[in-house]
């Protein structure tokens, strides 16, 4: 099931009394804005920044609260599935950081392109892939994004405009610009948002290329996702300036708080813009992961379980949406967790559906090596006992 | 005793010169006798209590690499590193490999002993134009006037599930170029050994491991638990002798060849199993002697087949005995395709027991090939 894009725009009563508020439908006055205040204000390097103050509406964040739960199930589905042992290998997940995915899709088009590193399915998500393809690539079933033979880290959607899912750290980032410098060859007014960790940040191929996005004017912007440990390193024992996002030096950036869906929506809208007229900008999200680096890590040995629990009280994206959605009588606890239940329903099903899947046929061992293979020969293990000729 | 007769094999086999033979045959055969084991160790601890060891003996030996200090090592290897030597020679590095690295070889060129740990060798990746131009050619350049002798040491090869670009064997691509030494341990003698004559090395040496036999046990006797226990580069062991069919292979796949040897000897045919432990400098003579006397080849790896360890083996034994060969030379390797993460995939693109049997009983005419 893909992410709530599709408006309902069923116009309601505004001023219902309780007790006919079974009644009422969950979007009222749905597309009239809103106007809310970031819980913080947006600190700029070397640019203004924008208000704090985000138009909304009760549409959007109603959906906001949707796909973020969708996302955090999927998550924590997924945490059990690799305990099970149905997922192998390796398995990062995002829960925590669903305020950067759904922001910037508000903020953007798919035609924008996104490219993150291996800690993408929520991203994936986000620019229209399913569930069904997200299990089925993650238990290596050929109804998967890849078909299987990516993995957790290899999600792709080019229609979506998502260009990876990558396992090298840093490695998106000079892709990223890539895409940007694509986008501003064909002159097709879109940008690209490279994501990366604060572990990346320090990675050098990230300033060459924001050097030559720099330079050339690409419409590049680059998104720290500022979780604040790579894998088990704390930013202040990686990094002499953890201010990543004045890290660009002659790049300005914006320094957001990542678990604010509309904080980040604003960054993402001014971001755009800027790119499109002025070259590459960074922005850094301050968020948070509660699970550790990946599966294989408890997360616990370098983080107190009184910090992991704290930001969850205090700053859970998806509890401050909900909030928003009941203070502004958007919708009441019972349908806010209707709709969570929705989302749990909607991640059974599709785990369901996906171990149904069959895994891939052998014949896909030799399939996508390249486009254009020329019928050159390649090889199995042994190499007089299985070969075939490249498609 | 026998501690200090392989540190002193070491030393003077270390220029690559034969050596005494009849002596270290002698010590060879000793040092292969399993059955004088008292004790089981894990790989990692081997290779933990290799680096512990190096480090007390030596001050200028320090490691630095990601998660090595206090996350204690991401496969645990550097455990308690740490707390023992403190911050300055267990350096904990930000997730920039090119820039640790060049530091390393830095470090190295002016009086230090650097352990580099790359979290797996695909990572190295970013790093390789320091492990070739900055480490590995410059003796070389300067005439003997700066030495490198650095370390670089992490999991290569295939985990499990781990998809294309974290599987990758860079074993054949280290070992063809010259200025640097390439090993690859397999059990836990293997893994002290050769890590200790690594950190005593005066070269660059890549030191390749393996997550997957990280948790592996195997038996030592005192004389590898002894401190000076050290075994020579560019000798590979005989880990199982036989008459029919010479089978090499390194790292993990020396467990593979060996589990086919047993379903071989079945069949009456006795392979002989030799674990290179070093691709550069490869032990082609005794390589070639086996084949002298079983007159049958099969090269077992994990990486790619196109150029690879396998290859070179093929070749240097057309090259010098080319009459000895009754059969032609096989090659088990990992299969020519970027590796799938589907668990079905994943099994067909890696090489399996019954793979290597396969190829032993082609070698051996018991069977014709299918191609």
């Amino acid at each position: 099931m893909a992410l709530s894009t599709h408006r309902t725009t069923t116009a309601l009563l505004r001023h219902l009394t309780p007790a006919i508020s079974y009644l009422r439908h969950i979007s009222t006055d749905s597309t009239s804005t809103i106007t809310v205040e970031t819980s913080v204000p947006f600190t700029g390097h070397k640019i203004e920044p924008p208000s704090r103050s985000v138009d909304t509406t009760a549409q959007e964040l109603m959906s906001f609260f949707r796909d973020m739960a969708l996302m955090r199930r999927m998550e924590i589905a997924a945490d059990s599935l690799y305990k099970a042992k149905l997922i192998r290998g390796f398995c990062h997940l995002y829960d925590g950081q669903e305020a950067v995915a759904v922001g910037m899709e508000a903020a953007i088009t798919r035609k924008d392109c996104i490219i993150t590193a291996y800690r993408d399915h929520c991203i994936f998500l986000g620019r229209g892939g399913t569930l069904l393809e997200s299990f089925s690539e993650l238990m290596g079933r050929k109804d998967g994004c890849s078909k299987g033979k990516g993995g957790s880290m290899h999600f792709y959607k080019k229609e979506g405009g998502f260009y990876g899912g990558h396992g090298i750290v840093g490695a998106q980032i000079p892709l990223g610009c890539g895409l940007a410098f694509a986008q501003k060859y064909k002159n097709d007014e879109n940008v690209t948002f490279t994501l990366y960790g604060d572990g990346a940040a320090n990675q050098g191929q990230l300033f060459e290329a924001l050097n030559m996005a720099a330079l050339w004017d690409l419409p590049a912007i680059l998104v720290c996702e500022n979780n604040h440990y790579g894998m088990g390193t704390a930013e202040w024992r990686a990094a002499k300036s953890p201010a990543y996002y004045k890290r660009g030096d002659y790049v300005p950036g914006l320094k957001v708080d990542g678990m604010d869906a509309l904080a980040v929506k604003q960054a993402c809208r001014f971001a755009k813009e800027h790119a499109l007229k002025n070259g590459p900008i960074i922005l850094e999200m301050d968020t948070y992961r509660y699970h550790g680096h990946s599966m294989s890590d408890p997360g616990s040995t370098y983080r107190t379980r009184d910090e992991i629990s704290g930001v969850r009280q205090e700053r859970d994206p998806i509890e401050r949406v909900r909030k928003l959605l009941l203070a502004y009588d958007i919708a009441n606890e019972k349908e806010l967790k209707d709709i969570e239940k929705e989302a749990r329903k909607q991640v059974d099903e599709a785990i369901a559906k996906a171990k149904e899947s069959p895994l891939p046929e052998p014949s896909e061992l030799f399939t996508n090596v390249y486009v254009k293979g020329y019928g050159v020969e390649s090889f199995g293990a042994d190499r007089k006992e299985i070969r075939a000729a490249l498609p | 005793m026998f501690g200090i007769i392989s540190h002193k094999l070491a030393a003077s086999t270390a220029g690559g010169s034969p050596g005494q033979p009849i002596l270290r045959a002698a010590v060879l055969a000793m040092m292969s006798n399993y059955s004088t084991a008292t004790k089981q160790i894990m790989v990692r601890e081997a290779l933990n209590s290799a680096l512990d060891e190096e480090m007390a003996a030596d001050p200028t030996v320090f490691l630095m690499g990601e998660e090595v200090g206090e996350y204690e090592g991401a496969y645990k290897v550097s455990k308690g590193l740490l707390r023992k030597y403190g911050p300055q020679r267990v350096v904990d590095t930000p997730i920039t490999e090119a820039g640790f690295t060049g530091i390393g070889v830095g470090a190295s060129c002016h009086g230090l002993r650097p352990i580099v740990e790359f979290m797996t060798f695909n990572f190295a990746m970013q790093a390789i134009d320091h492990i070739i131009n900055s480490a590995a050619k410059t003796n070389y350049m300067s005439a003997g006037n700066i030495n490198v002798p650095i370390v670089f040491r992490g999991p290569n090869g295939a985990a499990a599930g781990v998809g294309a670009q974290h599987s990758q064997c860079y074993a054949a691509w280290y070992s063809s170029c010259p200025g640097l030494k390439v090993l690859a341990p397999y059990s836990s003698e293997d893994a002290r050994g050769l890590l200790k004559t690594a950190i005593r090395d005066p070269d660059p040496v890549v030191f390749l491991e393996n997550e997957l036999l990280y948790g592996e046990s195997f038996p030592v006797s005192d004389e590898v638990l002894d401190s000076s226990f050290c075994l020579p580069i560019g000798k590979a062991k005989i880990e199982k002798e036989g008459k029919d069919v010479t089978i090499t292979a390194f790292s993990r796949m020396v467990g593979y060849a060996l589990k086919a040897a047993e379903i071989l000897e079945k069949e009456d045919l006795e392979a002989e199993v030799i674990n290179l432990r070093s691709i550069r400098p490869l032990d082609r003579s005794l390589i070639n002697n086996s084949v002298r006397k079983t007159n049958r080849l099969v090269t077992v790896e994990e990486g790619f087949p196109q150029h690879g360890v396998g290859a070179e083996i093929c070749a240097s034994v057309v090259e010098e005995n080319f009459n000895f060969l009754d059969a032609p030379v096989e090659r088990i390797s990992g299969a020519d395709v970027p590796m799938p993460y589907a668990a079905n995939l994943e099994r067909l693109a890696l090489p399996q027991v019954e793979d290597v049997v396969r190829a032993a009983r082609r070698a051996c005419y018991r069977s014709v090939p299918t191609a």
